[in-house]
């Protein structure tokens, strides 16, 4: 660095420290607009990941089905489902469907897995316990109602084989064969000890279904067979969900993936409008902070005016002016950039933990950009009052005006 | 040897003559002091001398050559390399210190260099004031800085706008006593200025009145 650098560089300094209250003045000015320029950004760009977690409360987003008559085995959910990648993937519970008897009337048993219930249908309201094994179980309020159980109530669950001539009935050798005397058709019956562990509320279709592990299911059926729907949730936007269901549309011929078009569709239009308003705000607070920057930085050079003209009368030419103010500004914007991304981080995370009581995720590339776009404001709202400031005429500072 | 020379200049805002055909000559090392009422035109011919503003009509001539017509920014060139200047309001930068701001006039012509700076400081009795600030410092230790800025670049002529016209007593001798050994070095000198008593001290007055010079005389003290 040679001599007239290191001059320009003292110059620069000596004006930001020693100038300090004026200073401070068009540093706060730029902080605060890099802090809500970087906080708003910061929210911005984690609004939809927010959002998308709440969303998640609403229930299951993508539903797997067979792509036939058939079920879906535990090798190909697992493989479906390893298409989601982990961070995104909340949960996934498999569902099969039987007809059975409780109290001679039919009743439809839903056999789950009651470990990854809660993280598809987080809005379950359970009186009572959630399962936690076989012989228990979970009872919709309508069915609950209707056949008077309550919370620790024991009930058996019948089951009533028709038994062909194609049946193996040496897989039933512990079970009484009966012949209806009017039809004249051979039923075997098989039976399922339970005790309720709570009462399901919903408010929907869910309160219709008496819910089983899957192991009792197919201890009760006699049968171990795949799954009829599995429900997944995943936090994930409406287009990168797409993008994840054609995969596995793709992958399998076994079963195929659906978005729950109520809950991935309102989730997509309130997000984007919630995207849109953060956007508008972002853009009407940048406007409002850029013009406070450079109203700030007018005033700070305006009030230089004669110092500007000193420097003409000793000599300087218009360009070494533009640029030695211009560093000045230059270097605010810079310190301010740093600053306020700091203060960006903190103001965003705390409107996060106040909205979303969570935390806002750290972005780093905010940090250059709420540096670069506060040198850039600052350069720019510097540039136009040295623009006029240069065309002072140093013969006024001779005159003493 | 001529040094200036100025050749009908007129100055004109509007119906107004600031100046009106005012021819004057200055030699090499001429100390000469500029005097008149307010509104007689003096700023305006500091103004034209400094080449910090250009006449209506005439010429402008600067060892031999005419600097009239020249553009904005070689008139600041010219300016910067040969004319020093002393402001009647100091005009320091008021965030440098006593050497920085002389060392912005040596920023602005060549290159920056602290020895000299403070050498042009000792010069006018500051050395070890050097690191204070404008704040710091009285009207005559600003004036003095001032004309140590005016000095650093070795113009050939300065000029100085009522340099005396905000000290005291005390100060202005001591200012006085500058212009003196700047002059005794061969420096030229023009002094605008109300004061009868630095227009004393100078070897030549120029009385202005309304935008025409009205006398100009050698002072007794420098006749032969």
């Amino acid at each position: 660095m040679n001599k007239k650098q290191r001059m320009f560089l003292r110059m620069v300094l000596a004006s930001l420290l020693r100038r300090r209250s004026r200073m401070i003045v068009a540093l706060l000015a730029i902080v605060v607009g890099a802090t809500i320029l970087s906080g708003l950004g910061l929210i911005y760009y984690d609004v939809p990941r927010q959002m998308s977690a709440q969303f998640r409360s609403y229930g299951a987003n993508v539903i797997l089905t067979p792509s036939d008559d058939s079920y879906m085995n535990s090798i190909s959910i697992k493989n479906a489902v390893s298409v989601f990648p982990s961070d995104k993937l909340e949960g996934y519970t498999p569902y099969r469907y039987e007809n059975s008897k409780l109290n001679n009337l039919p009743v439809t048993l839903a056999g789950t897995d009651f470990s990854s219930v809660l993280k598809t249908s987080p809005y379950w309201h359970i009186s009572g316990d959630l399962p936690d094994g076989n012989g228990k179980t979970l009872v919709g309020k309508k069915l609950a109602e209707k056949f008077g159980l309550t919370v620790g109530d024991g009930f058996s669950m019948l089951n009533s084989f028709q038994i062909t001539d194609n049946t193996d009935t040496s897989a039933l050798p512990d079970y009484e064969i009966y012949t209806d005397p009017k039809t004249g058709e051979k039923f075997c019956d098989h039976t399922l000890d339970l005790k309720v562990s709570g009462i399901l509320e919903t408010g929907g279709s869910e309160e219709d279904y008496i819910y089983v592990t899957l192991d009792d299911l197919s201890d009760l059926m006699l049968s171990e067979r795949g799954c009829d729907i599995v429900e997944v949730s995943v936090a994930a936007r409406e287009d990168e969900l797409k993008s994840y269901l054609d995969e596995i549309n793709k992958r399998s011929d076994t079963l195929s993936a659906k978005p729950v078009k109520r809950v991935t569709a309102s989730e997509s239009t309130v997000l984007s409008k919630l995207e849109s308003l953060v956007l508008i705000v972002t853009a009407v607070v940048l406007a409002l902070t850029m013009i406070c920057v450079a109203t700030t930085m007018m005033a700070v050079i305006a009030e230089r005016r004669r110092e500007i003209g000193l420097r003409k009368a000793l000599g300087a030419l218009d360009s070494s002016i533009v640029i030695e103010f211009l560093s000045e500004g230059l270097v605010l914007g810079a310190a301010g950039g740093i600053i306020g991304s700091v203060l960006g981080y903190l103001f965003a995370d705390a409107v996060s933990m106040n909205v979303f009581s969570s935390s806002i995720t750290f972005r780093p590339l905010l940090i250059p950009v709420a540096i670069i776009a506060s040198v850039t404001v600052t350069g720019l709202a510097c540039l136009i009052p040295i623009r006029s400031a240069v065309d002072v005429d140093p013969a006024l500072v001779l005159k003493g005006e | 040897m001529k040094l200036l020379e100025l050749k009908d200049v007129t100055k004109r805002y509007g119906s107004l003559y600031a100046l009106d055909k005012v021819s004057l000559s200055i030699d090499k090392g001429e100390w000469i002091a500029i005097m008149g009422p307010s509104g007689s035109g003096k700023s305006t011919m500091m103004n034209i001398i400094s080449c910090m503003d250009r006449p209506t009509e005439g010429q402008v001539i600067f060892n031999g050559r005419d600097i009239t017509k020249d553009s904005r920014k070689k008139l600041t060139e010219f300016h910067r390399d040969k004319i020093g200047l002393v402001f009647q309001q100091f005009h320091l930068i008021n965030y440098l210190n006593a050497v920085e701001n002389v060392m912005v006039a040596q920023y602005y012509h060549s290159m920056p260099d602290e020895k000299e700076a403070l050498e042009a400081l000792e010069r006018v009795g500051l050395k070890d004031r050097a690191k204070h600030l404008p704040s710091q410092l009285s009207g005559g230790e600003q004036q003095r800085v001032c004309i140590a800025r005016a000095l650093i670049n070795s113009p050939e002529l300065i000029l100085a706008d009522e340099p005396t016209g905000n000290l005291d007593e005390a100060n202005e001798n001591i200012v006085l006593d500058l212009f003196r050994q700047l002059h005794k070095e061969g420096t030229s000198l023009i002094v605008v200025t109300h004061d009868p008593e630095v227009g004393e001290v100078a070897e030549r007055v120029v009385r202005l009145e309304h935008g025409k010079i009205i006398s100009d005389k050698k002072n007794n003290q420098f006749s032969e």
